[in-house]
């Protein structure tokens, strides 16, 4: 993200302020420091404490205060997660799952973006609304009859009943289409037309490396959402072969009073997002705040 | 450039071959520039169709049958389970749980989100710093967010009791009474999505022009003034848009109290949290699609009556600007 309309600096002169104005401004600013400090407080704590509560023995959890420090516990508690749930095999179908989602999502939005963005057709513009109409449409009120298609396919239990669904979304779709018709400029198009592209020659010389950027963006959000998927997977997965979040939640529910046990896996399953988030969050939020303004 | 080209073709001399050439090129070039679109784009709605559209439809269709797994063949029973579903004690219950629910999390949730957005709006040290850390919780999934607050609204050694009983209130057992309960749940939904929605509203008012603000502080008004008079009406239409969607989520909650009841169906041994969306849930274990999709059809009639209410409020009911 390339700093949007730059931020006012705070060097520069400002209009004459009487005293009592300059001094408000001064206690605003504070105010706003502290309010967001507290506020990235909050928004690290609940993770921070299952780390510290994942980390310890059922008995601690009893103490009062609550232990507020991690103790030494983590790794013991993590090897009872792989020996209570199939986790190992989750992991791998989450990843599984996720990256063909994600490399799926990014090839099809783009194709699909670069002819709402740059090509002419007739129908263009309602195929296009309707793209995002299709947003609108709740997803689980179709669960029930996509549960008897995957039964009819034979799909129930397998991981195409997660990916093929997946393969290509609205969103995704709407937010190529937005990135390319503003950073893709028609006239590189046009020469391409000149040199003799066709079409596909196109897309696969001059959009596919234009759109890298907004690709990757598209690319760890949809990683992430699948990843964080839950309800689809419950419905069509069986406890033996899950994903991630359906081991969590037969963690979560079979033993409900070992909260250890369930922060440890919860942990172990965030862990690696967090990660990553915390390695590639500038982008990710760039990429964000460009798919959300409008025209 | 594609009307030019029969032009040329007919200025060249009758030399057959080679106008056949050209011609056929011609069209090939013409099938590629009027035609491919329609295949970059058709990945997209063929999927649609078959895994958003069809069900939707099909939902509708299997609402008016006594449909169970169990069973080969289906009766038709037409509006029998509308009928039935208007009558149903647990369904009006369900019904009331996701309003209060939904309002309980939404509103208090975009008012924070736009004040926190006015925050971060302005010359800051830490931007990216403070930016991560407000979407640090929607990367976190759903399950992990629930196991973790149900510890930290645990009855006896939660966290937030314990930090209740330090300013001498008594403890509350959050998961056994309504409301309670409901504000339970709305916090962790408030945790989760008000960054990602104040991110959105952000990028809306980096679009704002900056003039605007000087001129207001010429004219001394207030921070909150200028987020009142200036901010909020520059952006209402995406506040429309965070406003309709997050209607439409928040009338389908599932995870949140399914994994809060300890991944009771029920939402609670009184039912004091379930929603719609769980309401279905618990008919679809029961295999009696039938009516699960009936209830999948009122909710979709709700969804749309609230979203429109919420419309038409977030429309009219702010003057200002425009």
């Amino acid at each position: 993200m390339s700093a949007p309309a730059a931020p006012r600096s705070s060097k520069r002169p400002r209009p004459a302020l009487n005293g009592s104005t300059a001094r408000r401004s001064e206690l605003a600013r504070r105010l706003t420091y502290l309010t967001l400090t507290a506020v990235a407080f909050f928004s690290m704590l609940p993770l921070y404490y299952s780390i510290v509560v994942a980390s310890r023995d059922n008995a601690a959890l009893a103490d009062v205060p609550p232990p507020l420090v991690p103790g030494g516990n983590f790794f013991a508690n993590v090897a009872r997660v792989f020996d209570t749930v199939p986790f190992a095999m989750a992991m791998v179908n989450s990843v599984l799952v996720s990256g063909s989602v994600a490399i799926a999502v990014m090839f099809f939005s783009t194709l699909a973006g670069f002819a709402f963005a740059k090509l002419r057709f007739r129908g263009r513009n309602a195929l296009l609304l309707l793209t995002v109409a299709t947003m609108m449409v709740p997803t689980q009120l179709g669960i029930i009859p996509l549960y008897m298609l995957m039964v009819k396919l034979e799909w129930t239990g397998s991981m195409y009943a997660l990916i093929v669904p997946a393969l290509v979304n609205a969103f995704g779709v709407f937010f190529m289409t937005q990135y390319l018709s503003r950073a893709l400029p028609t006239e590189l198009l046009e020469a391409g037309r000149v040199d003799g592209c066709t079409t596909w020659g196109l897309f696969w010389h001059v959009v596919l490396p234009a759109a890298r950027p907004a690709a990757a963006v598209l690319g760890m959000l949809t990683f992430m959402s699948v990843w964080n998927d839950y309800f689809w997977p419950l419905v069509v997965l069986t406890p033996e072969d899950p994903t991630v979040q359906v081991a969590l939640s037969t963690l979560a529910s079979g033993y409900v009073n070992d909260y250890v046990l369930g922060l440890a896996g919860t942990t172990l399953g965030t862990l690696p997002l967090v990660l990553v988030f915390a390695l590639l969050g500038k982008q990710i939020i760039g990429g964000i705040m460009q798919g959300a303004v409008k025209g | 450039m594609a009307t030019r080209a029969p032009e040329r073709l007919a200025a060249v001399p009758p030399n057959r071959p080679v106008r056949h050439r050209r011609l056929r090129r011609h069209l090939v070039h013409q099938l590629d520039v009027k035609g491919s679109p329609y295949a970059y784009v058709a990945p997209f709605f063929l999927l649609f169709s078959a895994f958003g559209l069809f069900p939707l439809a099909y939902t509708a269709w299997v609402s008016l049958h006594e449909w169970t797994l169990l069973r080969d063949e289906q009766t038709f029973i037409g509006l029998e389970n509308f009928r039935t579903l208007l009558a149903d004690d647990y369904f009006w219950n369900a019904t009331f749980n996701t309003l209060s629910i939904g309002v309980l999390s939404t509103a208090p949730q975009l008012l924070l989100a736009i004040w926190l957005a006015h925050l971060l709006n302005r010359p800051l040290r830490a931007q990216t710093f403070f930016r991560v850390t407000l979407l640090l919780p929607n990367v976190t999934s759903v399950v992990a967010v629930v196991v973790i607050f149900s510890q930290l609204f645990g009855r006896d050694f939660g966290m937030i009791n314990w930090v209740m009983s330090l300013f001498g209130v008594e403890g509350v057992a959050w998961n056994e009474g309504v409301l309670s309960s409901h504000a339970a749940i709305s916090t962790m939904i408030m945790w989760r999505w008000t960054g990602y929605n104040a991110l959105i509203f952000l990028a809306a008012m980096q679009a704002v022009p900056r003039e605007l603000y000087e001129a207001a502080t010429i004219d001394g008004a207030s921070g909150f003034t200028q987020l009142r008079k200036i901010t909020i009406p520059m952006i209402r239409p995406t506040i429309v848009f965070v406003v309709i969607t997050s209607t439409i989520g928040a009338m389908q909650i599932l995870a949140e109290p399914l994994l809060f009841g300890s991944y009771l169906i029920t939402g609670g041994v009184d039912r004091q949290y379930q929603t719609l969306s769980l309401f279905i849930y618990e008919n679809f274990t029961k295999l009696d699609f039938g009516y699960a999709s009936a209830i999948s059809w009122m909710m979709f009639v709700f969804i749309v009556l609230v979203a429109g209410v919420n419309y038409l409020i977030t429309r009219r009911g702010k003057g200002g600007l425009t």
